[in-house]
Parts: structure tokens; C-alpha cells; sequence
């Protein structure tokens, strides 16, 4: 509340709560007081003008208000204002000095800081001087203002345009809430707006609020701004193969996960993995089952070998089932959130979120999905949601629309082949890390849960008892192929051997033919030469014959 | 004041208003007029007496309360209008049975 309101209602100055009727005005205007006087030890006045002070005191006791104990401690001060108009007659002037009187006297004895007036729009039921009454009332919250005190005032909504039946808004003006409480698909939501607050940062949504064991709470609709500190740490997803899948180190610490799958994929078997594994760190976690019971959870997760009873007595581990239609979205939203504060998980699972889509539209879902998303993001809080997607490829895409909200995206879906149905499961996307590409068959056996690596055969891919087929098919034409390839290898060896043969015969040929050239060749190579030195002699010779010639003519 | 009176009345005042003056001079009046001897008038004034305003259930000023006989019937204003109160304090049949 205060958050919205930018540091909760203006001091010293009037506030305006109005709203339809049971939306929770004087709830909220007790807590107002109740709190000032136990934390904040602002002692305050509350002027009813609808319930008498046993009825008031009796009523908020549900919520865990001692409003007894704290009148005797004189912290807060209750007065009954009865307004009968039967007892009442008004003949001429009058003013309301009186409520002044008594409510200055209230204040004054306890030295209060706070005021309510409750339903203050029941004078006007018991009085018919409309001009004197809106007059007074001007007057009343100046001297309220003059007083230094801060106070609440409330009134019922009017019809059509009008947020209060007698037009109080205008008197009022400093901080208007209004309250309002609808029906949407028979479920209820309570949601708070503020209209005007001079001088303060507010967020003008609507916010919805509960009424429970603990009072009112409000939590805004969204973060306003998008800056949340990250964690660069890895938690295990509680499957070694899926942590492997995901660059081997699982999910990052307050990312959102979603794992969305068609009915009996097994996301639950994924989610209670991550709860256990959570548990299994020594971290908290808070299991949220929209489907299930709690026992019903433990025990069937016990049928995969994870004991999730254990944790639960070590108080790691929280199951909260609530059926969806049990309350409105918002109602969901903040009992989640109160949960989580209390118990501060640093894991939360919530299974699943489909199951919500019965009691709010696909936006309306999404919306309250974001302010969860934000808010553990905040609180560095791991969730993760499972969803059930129909079989058809919008809803595929889509998933709640949360699919581009969340950080990871697992898909788990049923691959139907050869007359059984297998499980498939794959990463969409993982925001910020190396994560694998491939469809894994994720099977399920009493250890838990495993992925194997589908095989990728020539018929495409195969999982289950055909992947096994597959596998044995392939020994055997293993076994097959190495014989053949035997045969095939000694039929090589034998038409080498034949050809070797073959080879050794053509060489020797080769040599005699070459043997039978080179012998032609030599010889007549041997005859040239012999022919070439028969030529020298005779030239040889005879020049020394023409020599003597000459000497002997010489000599002559 | 052991007397008991047929009527009791409790004007409450806040200080010497106007209208509060009126209202006691207009009070005075009408029982002198019609309940003489049988009523006794006790003015509060708030401004002394705060306290006193839970009790009667007073928000405006002034207030005129009969407290007897039952039941209690308040009149705010500053009664100018005798019809009214009269009617309000359901005097005419006591005055018509006279």
C-alpha cells in the first residue's frame, strides 16, 4: 500500500476512501489505525457511524486485531456515532458542533494522530439539511487539517459518474482511494485505485487487494521500472542430461523457466526434479499445484524415485494446492506472494499456470504472470511454470504469453511413432547461454528422470522401443557389413595376387623382347664401329702410301 | 432534586452561540407554554463538558433530548419552528388531554 502511494497516505491531511459495499472501506481504515497504534504508536480515534463499537471490535478480531486490548492501552479510541432519524427531528438551525465536541475530545484524550470516520455519508441518511450538513462537513475537515491529524474518511460509491453518493470527493481532496470490488467470471477480485494524491508520486493502475487472516494487503500490478540486479550463478535443473543440454550448468540463479508440453509429457515429473534438486542444495523452495494435492504429489513422485516427504519434514520444501476457481487471479497472486515472503524460497515452481487460464483471460493470466515474474526476479527467486499446451500450434506459440517473458523455454512433447508414444524434449530457448540444439528423448524410469540422445537415423527420428530396434538393426547390419566386407576384402587380395601374376609374366616378355632389340642394336652398333675403323685404316693407310710416294720423288 | 418530572430535558450547548441562545430562549418558552410544572431542563455545554456527548449520542449543535418519558427523541436545531417541536417531544396530546 505504501509502495503505491508513494510512502503511504498524506500526514495531516484528509483522505477520501470510497467504494461499494463490503469492499472493504472500514477494513481498511481500522488497519490504518490499528497499525499506526501498534507500530508506529500514533494513537487514533475511529468514529463509526455504522457499527457500534462491540460489533466493529468483534469483527476485525477475525483478522487478528485486538481492538479491545489496545483501547484499554488507550492507543486507539473507538466512538459509536447513532444517527436515528426517527429519534430526530431538526426544526431551524443547527450545525454539527457536537461532532466537532466529541471528536476533538477523543483526539485530545488520547493524544491521537489518526482518524477514521467511518462512513461519514450516514449523516446524510439521518439528516435532510443538505446545505447546513455539506457545509459542517467543509468545516469538519478544515479543522481536521487545522488539527494536524491524519485522516481517513470513507464513503460509499454513488451512482454513475459520482465516486461518493453525497459528492464527498469534493471536500476531500488531497488523496482519494477508491475501492471496488467486481465479479469476473463468478470470482471476485478486490482492487484498489488511487484517483488523486496531491503532492506524491502514485501509480494511477488498479491494484487488487485481499482480505485475509493478516488484514488487507496490495500489491501493485507491475514493477514500475525494469532494473533488477542478475545472477550470473547456475543452479542445477535436477537432470544431468537437461543441465547439459543448458552449456552443462543448468538454469541461471532467479531466472524463469517454463516447461510446456502436452498432457502426460511429464512436467511435473520436471518440476518436482527441480524442487528436489533445489532441496537437495539445502535451498527452500515452494511448490505451488493448481492440480494436485500434496500427497498426491509426494506420492506419485515417489513411483521416479524422488522423496520429496523428506524435504518436506526437513521444512526445505512447501506444497501449497489450491484449486484455481478457489479465488481470483490477484487473490492467487498475492496469496503466492505472501507465501514467498514468509517463507523465503530460493526456488518456487508452479504447476501449472495453464490451470488459471479457467478463471482469467489470456491477458489477465499474462499480467498476473509478469507482476510474479518481476517480482521473483526481484527476490532472485528460480521459478519454474509448467503449462499444458493444447495440441494445436497457436497455443504452441503462445503459451499463456508467457513464452516471451521467461528466460528459458523447455518443451516437452509427445512423439507418437510406430505405435507408441514417446516423449521428446527440447529447448526453445535459453536466454544468455550455449544450450544444445537437440531434440532428447526424455524418458522416465523408476531412477527418475533421463534424457537419451534420439537416434537420427535414415527413417528420420526414432525414440522409444524403435530407437532400440534401430540400435539392434544396426549391430546386426554391422555384423553383416564386416563379413561382406571380409568377402570383398579377399577378392581384392586375389585379383591382385592373379594381376601380380599376370604382371611378372608381361615383365619377363618385356625382357626378352627388349633382349632381342637390344641385341640388333649392339650388333649394329658393332658394325658401325667396325666399319668406322676399317674406314680409318684405309684412309690411314693410305696416306702413308702417298708419303713414300712423295720421298721417293723427293729423293729423286 | 429528588423530584421526578413528567418531562426531562437536556439541551446541549457548545458555548453562548447564537443559535444555542435561541434555542434555550425558544425551549424556555414553549414549556412555560405547555408543560408548566411538569419539566425540568438541565443545559450541558459541551465546550465544558465534552465527555458528556458520547453518551446522548450528540453530533450537532444544539441538541435537544428529551429523556423522559421513553423513548428518547432528540431535536436539533434551534427549535424555531414550534409546530416541530412539539410534535418532537410529542407535547400536543399532552396539552389536548389537559
Amino acid at each position: 500500500m505504501d509502495e503505491i502511494t508513494g510512502g503511504g497516505i498524506p500526514t495531516g491531511r484528509p483522505t477520501l476512501i470510497c467504494g461499494e459495499a463490503g469492499s472493504g472501506k472500514t477494513l481498511l481504515s481500522l488497519e490504518f489505525i490499528v497499525r499506526g497504534a501498534m507500530e508506529f504508536n500514533e494513537p487514533g480515534v475511529f468514529m463509526a457511524f455504522e457499527e457500534k463499537a462491540e460489533e466493529l471490535a468483534m469483527n476485525v478480531a477475525s483478522i487478528g486485531f485486538d481492538l479491545k486490548k489496545l483501547q484499554k492501552e488507550n492507543k486507539i479510541r473507538l466512538d459509536y456515532v447513532h444517527i436515528d432519524r426517527s429519534e430526530i427531528e431538526e426544526t431551524g438551525e443547527y450545525d454539527l458542533e457536537g461532532l466537532f465536541i466529541r471528536l476533538g475530545y477523543a483526539i485530545d484524550s488520547i493524544g491521537a494522530k489518526r482518524v477514521v470516520m467511518d462512513t461519514i455519508e450516514n449523516l446524510f441518511a439521518g439528516l435532510t439539511n443538505q446545505g447546513i450538513l455539506r457545509a459542517e462537513l467543509r468545516r469538519l475537515f478544515q479543522w481536521l487539517k487545522e488539527k494536524g491529524v491524519t485522516a481517513v474518511i470513507t464513503g460509499e460509491r454513488g451512482d454513475g459518474p459520482s465516486l461518493t453518493r453525497q459528492g464527498l470527493e469534493e471536500y476531500v481532496s488531497d488523496c482519494v482511494i477508491l475501492l471496488d470490488h467486481r465479479v469476473i467470471n463468478q470470482i471476485s477480485t478486490r482492487r484498489l485505485r488511487i484517483i488523486k494524491y496531491r503532492g506524491s508520486v502514485h501509480g494511477t493502475n488498479e491494484y487488487p487487494f485481499m482480505i485475509d487472516e493478516d488484514g488487507l494487503s496490495v500489491l501493485p500490478v507491475t514493477s514500475l521500472i525494469l532494473a533488477k540486479d542478475v545472477s550470473i550463478q547456475r543452479i542445477s535443473s535436477g537432470i544431468p542430461a537437461l543441465d547439459n543440454m543448458l552449456g552443462g550448468k543448468g538454469f541461471f540463479r532467479g531466472s524463469s523457466v517454463l516447461v510446456s508440453g502436452t498432457a502426460g509429457t511429464g512436467k511435473t515429473s520436471i518440476a518436482a526434479c527441480f524442487a528436489n534438486a533445489a532441496c537437495e542444495r539445502g535451498e527452500r523452495c515452494i511448490y505451488f499445484a493448481f492440480e494436485e494435492s500434496p500427497n498426491q504429489i509426494i506420492r506419485n513422485m515417489r513411483s521416479i524415485d524422488i522423496n520429496l516427504q523428506k524435504h518436506v519434514d526437513a521444512g526445505l520444501l512447501e506444497l501449497h494446492a489450491a484449486r484455481p476457481t478457489l479465488q481470483g487471479l490477484e487473490q492467487h497472486l498475492v496469496v503466492i506472494h505472501k507465501q514467498i515472503r514468509r517463507f523465503k524460497p530460493r526456488a518456487v515452481v508452479l504447476d501449472p499456470i495453464t490451470n488459471l487460464i479457467s478463471i482469467g483471460s489470456v491477458g489477465e493470466v499474462k499480467g498476473m504472470l509478469v507482476r510474479l515474474i518481476d517480482f521473483l526476479m526481484e527476490e532472485q527467486i528460480t521459478v519454474m511454470f509448467t503449462a499444458l499446451t493444447l495440441n494445436s500450434v497457436v497455443s504452441e506459440q503462445t503459451d499463456e504469453g508467457v513464452s516471451s517473458l521467461v528466460d528459458a523455454w523447455l518443451l516437452v512433447r509427445d512423439i507418437e511413432f510406430n505405435g507408441e508414444r514417446n516423449r521428446g524434449m527440447y529447448i526453445m530457448k535459453s536466454r544468455g547461454m550455449k544450450h544444445s540444439n537437440q531434440v532428447r528423448e526424455f524418458i522416465i524410469t523408476d531412477k527418475g528422470i533421463d534424457l537419451v540422445d534420439v537416434y537420427l537415423g535414415p527413417e528420420g527420428v526414432l525414440t522409444g522401443s524403435a530407437r532400440e530396434a534401430q540400435k539392434l538393426q544396426e549391430q546386426t547390419g554391422l555384423a553383416l557389413r564386416s563379413n561382406a566386407l571380409n568377402m570383398k576384402d579377399r577378392e581384392i587380395d586375389r585379383k591382385r595376387k592373379m594381376l601380380e601374376a599376370q604382371i611378372a609374366n608381361l615383365k619377363t616378355e618385356f625382357e626378352s623382347v627388349e633382349d632381342e632389340l637390344n641385341k640388333v642394336y649392339v650388333e649394329e652398333e658393332l658394325i658401325k664401329k667396325i666399319a668406322g675403323s676399317n674406314r680409318d685404316e684405309m684412309v690411314r693407310m693410305r696416306q702413308e702410301k702417298g708419303r713414300s710416294d712423295n720421298k721417293k720423288q723427293k729423293k729423286k | 432534586m429528588g423530584k421526578s418530572y413528567k418531562y426531562e430535558l437536556r439541551l446541549y450547548i457548545a458555548g453562548k452561540t447564537p443559535k444555542s441562545t435561541t434555542a434555550l430562549t425558544n425551549l424556555q418558552k414553549y414549556c412555560e407554554e405547555h408543560l408548566q410544572g411538569q419539566y425540568k431542563i438541565e443545559v450541558i455545554d459541551l465546550l465544558k463538558q465534552p465527555q458528556l456527548a458520547e453518551g446522548d449520542q450528540i453530533f450537532a449543535i444544539p441538541t435537544l433530548v428529551r429523556k423522559v418519558p421513553e423513548p428518547i427523541r432528540k431535536i436539533i436545531g434551534d427549535l424555531s419552528n414550534e409546530e416541530k417541536v412539539l410534535v418532537g417531544l410529542d407535547i400536543r396530546p399532552v396539552k389536548m388531554q389537559l
